[in-house]
């Protein structure tokens, strides 16, 4: 990494030689775990292409485009329209919000011409973007400065507020643990951090004990002991443990799992997908597939250390950390280890806004990857 | 130009130093995500495969075939049929139960009443569980449903099996029927198929008897469901055990003539083989259709059924006791004979005795005369036997009693046979607390106080009379393939002689003129039959009533009318079958009941089952035994 390539030294290279420049490992790496979802969404349809694996693969293959096509866009582009982007998001948001009353349906999609789009999950990328922006003309004092603080809180709350109010829970728990992470890797003071931990560790008794109504109560006794409900809402996570469980150290091979063949999953191409790959492959294929992500955490750290600017730093860093939440929730929480909030497994869960969005941060990496060698001044950062 | 001024520098360490911390915390779940993995699927790996296995397999009993119930021969009296049924899943029901059923009931039709069973039945159970919405249809009903299955979501045509009963009314209280099974059959008994839905097990008679026999054992089919319940596909199958067939010793075409010539009357009536005691019709009318308790008996049938006075769900034949009245002095005779009381000994019937301060009437108000045993029975005089019984002494009495099968049980495989009451000494000191009184012997030897008999003990007398042999009645015959045990019947303990005399008595009553029953004899030689007639009274007529001359039956209401009896047995000559018939409040001039015996004797003889070739399934053994006894 020290060395840096002739052509990544000038300020602006070919398209052919950023090309060149891709990792293409990392993008194999992917397209692997990919590939293990599109199995599982094969194997849940009972051995078809449809209804959901076919569609699937044409969304990643058009996820691979998105991909390169943003590793090959200069870093300080996405860093000139990290304010835009995020502006439009929360707009999208805010409109979604006011036109799901106008009855559109379900008030987390928006519906632009042809395609459907999720303004939650566009946010996600938009708040890293925005908050690297914000921090790359930051000193590590700065950030601590409550009047910085109070911009940043405020990039973080908005959002998040939106979204929370939708309501989607997962999403809002994504975005704040996105923004902390940020705020913390830009070198958030300790001060500020030990009382926040304290507070909150003082607010979940007290929440307990006086704020949550007792049906919020019982889903939480719920996921405590499953079994103490397993016909009720206890149903998924027990039928998920079992699904688990059952596949044993190799699995009950592919295309044999029974729970999921026989509906006793819900949201099996979903959600739950990550049941029915422990379920058919077992632990050997399951650690197997913990693995592949780890990999591709490690390599996105390393991308943000390696890079030159703070807003390269620290889009990568939370283009990584994104993705490593988005696997720590699912599975901890299929594995019934925390409270059922619905977050999809990335590249590996159905759906086309997470498979696009998720494929888009990648891109975003990329970039930064292609690009670590520019170097972006603090103040002034000449954008071009 | 410095790439990095000062306070980037600190930046980039900052942001190394936390980029690790977070790599560490990010390994840290990891590794946490990986135990769990380990936990799950290694530690616990196979108490979840045995749970995934519970989900996936569901055990169905399947309901064995039920054995048939068959005549002596190769009639079926029971059997089972296809029933064509509609059943409904509410959860597959589109646009709701209520809309389905109004689109089932315009193609057949469905009564409000059985609607709000289904309602009540959809709401107890699970969604996916179909439930009956008809049962029984017809085959052009049923096809009517499968034409319009498409349009009908939910709706499933299902052909199962139900029981039948042929013959309707007739033998009900010999077959009894099969009836859903209810929380009190569950608690003698854990067979899985009494908690399958729609079973149905015998509540009555030999259905009930044979319960055990007949229902064979449950196969099991183990098949894949979904997590709704629905059915995927069979795992294995494994058969059951069909029931066995039950044959009896009834011969179905005479006991239809019966149970027609009764019609109906309130009558019980048994004919049986007076060599073997093998019941050939054993009929109580009315009787009541056996199917629809299968089906489900309505409020009003059931109202129906038990406000009838002349009480359709009583087997009179087994568990109606009545007075005997005269048909009792046919065993009297026998204890008579047998104490020397035959030849040599007459009495003088003035139409009353006095004994002690009580007088004792005889049916004829001016008196019978000179009255011998023979004369007795034929003209059946009451002070004949007072004066018999006097001399014989309730003992002597209670003893011949109950050799001639009175006073106990027979044992016929039928439940609900009552013992009827022989009085003693001991019995009265133990029922009554009281000592036994001479005047009730006198009672005892017309067949009135305290005797209770039912017509089936009245049958096994006559044909222990008729053949000098102490045989049991027995209805059954042959399970499965296997004959029942029967032992060999014990001659009777008396004298040629003495059964002589009271034959010939019986045989004066119905042949030769001045008879009770001279008046509707067999006519045609060779078919003869012998028989004593009867009266049991069901009010007690008084003494003022006596000087005034008793009132006679057909001014009085029906229900005080006396009971009307006749036992006898054919041909008069060689005897085989004996017969007893009881005709409730009967006690008409024109002996109907008489008429009917006669007729129905005259039909055994000249259809003359025990002549015919039965059709029981024996094997080796079991016809080897058959013929040795």
């Amino acid at each position: 990494m020290n060395t840096r390539p002739y052509a990544l030294a000038r300020r602006t290279v070919a398209p052919l030689e950023k090309l060149i420049e891709v990792n293409w490992g990392l993008v194999l790496l992917i397209t692997i775990i990919a590939c293990a979802g599109f199995a599982m969404l094969y194997s849940d349809a009972n051995g078809h292409l449809w209804p959901w694996a076919g569609p699937q693969i044409v969304r990643f293959a058009a996820g691979l485009l998105i991909l390169v096509a943003c590793a090959l866009v200069d870093v300080r582009l996405w860093m000139r329209v990290a304010y835009p982007a995020y502006a439009i998001s929360l707009l999208l948001l805010v409109v979604v919000k006011v036109a799901g009353h106008k009855g559109l349906g379900a008030e987390r999609w928006i519906a632009l011409g042809p395609v459907e789009i999720q303004p939650s999950e566009l946010m996600k990328i938009a708040l890293i973007l925005a908050l690297a922006r914000y921090l790359h003309g930051l000193s590590v004092e700065d950030v601590s400065k409550p009047r910085h603080l109070a911009i940043l809180l405020a990039m973080i709350g908005l959002p998040v507020l939106l979204v929370a109010i939708q309501p989607n829970l997962g999403t809002t728990l994504i975005l704040v643990m996105d923004g902390a992470s940020i705020l913390f890797l830009a070198g958030l003071s300790w001060w500020w951090i030990t009382p926040v931990l304290a507070g909150v560790a003082v607010a979940i008794p007290t929440a307990w004990r006086f704020v949550l109504h007792d049906y919020q109560k019982q889903r939480v006794m719920t996921f405590l002991n499953p079994e103490s409900d397993a016909l009720g809402a206890g149903w998924n996570i027990t039928q998920a443990k079992i699904a688990i469980g059952s596949g044993g150290l190799t699995g009950k091979g592919f295309l044999a799992g029974t729970q999921s063949r026989l509906s006793f999953l819900p949201e099996k191409q979903t959600d739950f997908i990550w049941t029915s790959f422990c379920e058919e492959f077992g632990f050997v294929g399951a650690i197997a597939l913990l693995i592949l992500f780890a990999v591709v955490i490690g390599y996105g750290v390393q991308v943000a250390v390696s890079s030159r600017s703070q807003f390269a730093r620290l889009t990568a860093m939370g283009i990584t950390l994104n993705f490593f939440f988005y696997i720590m929730i699912n599975a901890a929480m299929v594995m019934g280890l925390i409270p059922v909030v619905g977050i999809p497994m990335p590249l590996v869960s159905y759906g086309g806004t997470a498979m696009l969005t998720v494929m888009f941060g990648f891109g975003l990496l990329m970039s930064c990857y292609v690009h670590r060698q520019v170097e972006i001044p603090r103040h002034n950062p000449g954008i071009i | 130009m410095p790439l990095f001024d000062r306070k980037d520098k600190s930046r980039y360490t900052t942001f190394s130093r936390r980029a690790l911390m977070m790599s560490g915390g990010m390994t840290a779940v990891f590794a946490v995500l990986g135990g769990r993995l380990y936990q799950l699927q290694i530690e616990d790996g196979d108490q979840y495969k045995l749970q995934a296995e519970a989900n996936r397999v569901s055990l169905h009993l399947v309901p064995p075939a039920r054995g048939r119930i068959i005549d002596r021969f190769g009639t079926e009296l029971a059997s089972n049929r296809r029933n064509y049924r509609v059943m409904l899943i509410a959860e597959q029901a589109s646009d709701g139960v209520d809309a389905a059923l109004d689109r089932i009931g315009r193609i057949i039709e469905i009564p409000d009443r059985q609607r709000q069973k289904v309602l009540r039945d959809i709401a107890q159970n699970k969604k996916f569980l179909p439930v009956p919405v008809a049962e029984n249809l017809s085959w052009e009903e049923f096809a009517r449903i499968n034409l319009h299955l498409p349009y009908l979501a939910g709706v499933q045509p299902d052909v199962g099996e139900t029981r039948s009963y042929p013959y309707g009314a007739g033998l009900s209280h010999v077959l009894g029927y099969v009836a859903a099974v209810s929380p009190d059959d569950k608690k003698d008994e854990d067979d899985p198929l009494l908690d399958l839905p729609g079973f149905r097990i015998g509540k009555r008679g030999i259905e009930k008897a044979y319960e055990g026999a007949l229902r064979g054992e449950a196969g099991a089919s183990r098949q894949e469901v979904n997590a709704y319940g629905r059915i995927i596909r069979e795992l294995s199958h494994q058969p059951g055990v069909p029931g066995k067939d039950v044959w009896l010793t009834i011969d179905q075409q005479l006991q239809q003539f019966v149970d027609q010539r009764l019609g109906n009357e309130s009558c019980a009536c048994v004919v049986m083989d007076v060599q073997t005691g093998d019941v050939l019709a054993l009929s109580s009318t009315p009787g009541f259709d056996p199917n629809l308790f299968n089906v489900g008996v309505s409020n009003a049938e059931w109202k129906t059924l038990t406000t009838d006075d002349h009480k359709p769900l009583i087997d009179k034949a087994l568990s109606g006791v009545y007075p005997p009245g005269s048909t009792f002095k046919a065993a009297m005779a026998v204890a008579a004979a047998n104490a020397g009381l035959d030849k040599n000994f007459s009495v003088n019937c003035s139409g009353a005795l006095r004994f002690g301060n009580h007088v004792f009437h005889c049916w004829k108000k001016h008196g019978h005369g000179h009255v011998d045993l023979h004369r007795g029975i034929q003209v059946s005089c009451d002070v004949f036997f007072y004066e018999t019984a006097r001399r014989l002494g309730i003992d002597a009495i209670e003893d011949t009693a109950h050799k001639l099968g009175l006073g106990h049980q027979t044992g016929i495989e039928i439940p609900g046979e009552r013992a009827g009451v022989i009085p003693g000494r001991a019995w009265k000191l133990k029922t009554y607390g009281a000592k036994w009184l001479d005047g009730e012997t006198l009672n005892t030897g017309i067949g009135q106080g305290y005797v209770l008999v039912t017509p089936l003990q009245l049958c096994t007398l006559a044909a222990r009379i008729a053949s000098g042999k102490a045989i049991l009645p027995r209805v059954v015959r042959v399970v499965g393939n296997a004959a029942q045990p029967r032992p060999i019947p014990d001659p009777l303990p008396f004298s040629q002689d003495v059964l002589d005399v009271v034959r010939s008595g019986m045989d004066a009553v119905t042949n030769v003129p001045g008879g009770t029953a001279y008046a509707w004899r067999i006519p045609d030689p060779g078919f003869e039959m012998a028989g004593k007639t009867g009266t049991a009274q069901v009010r007690v007529i008084s003494e003022a009533e006596h000087l005034a001359g008793v009132k006679k039956n057909e001014t009085l209401p029906w229900k005080m009318r006396d009971h009307a009896l006749f036992i006898g047995f054919a041909p008069s000559s060689a005897p085989r079958y004996a017969l007893s018939i009881i005709m409730e409040h009967g006690g008409i001039a024109a002996h109907p009941h008489v008429q009917m015996a006669r007729d129905i004797l005259l039909f055994a003889q000249k259809r003359d089952p025990l002549k015919l070739p039965t059709d029981y399934p024996l094997n080796a053994a079991s016809a080897a035994q058959a013929s040795r006894a």
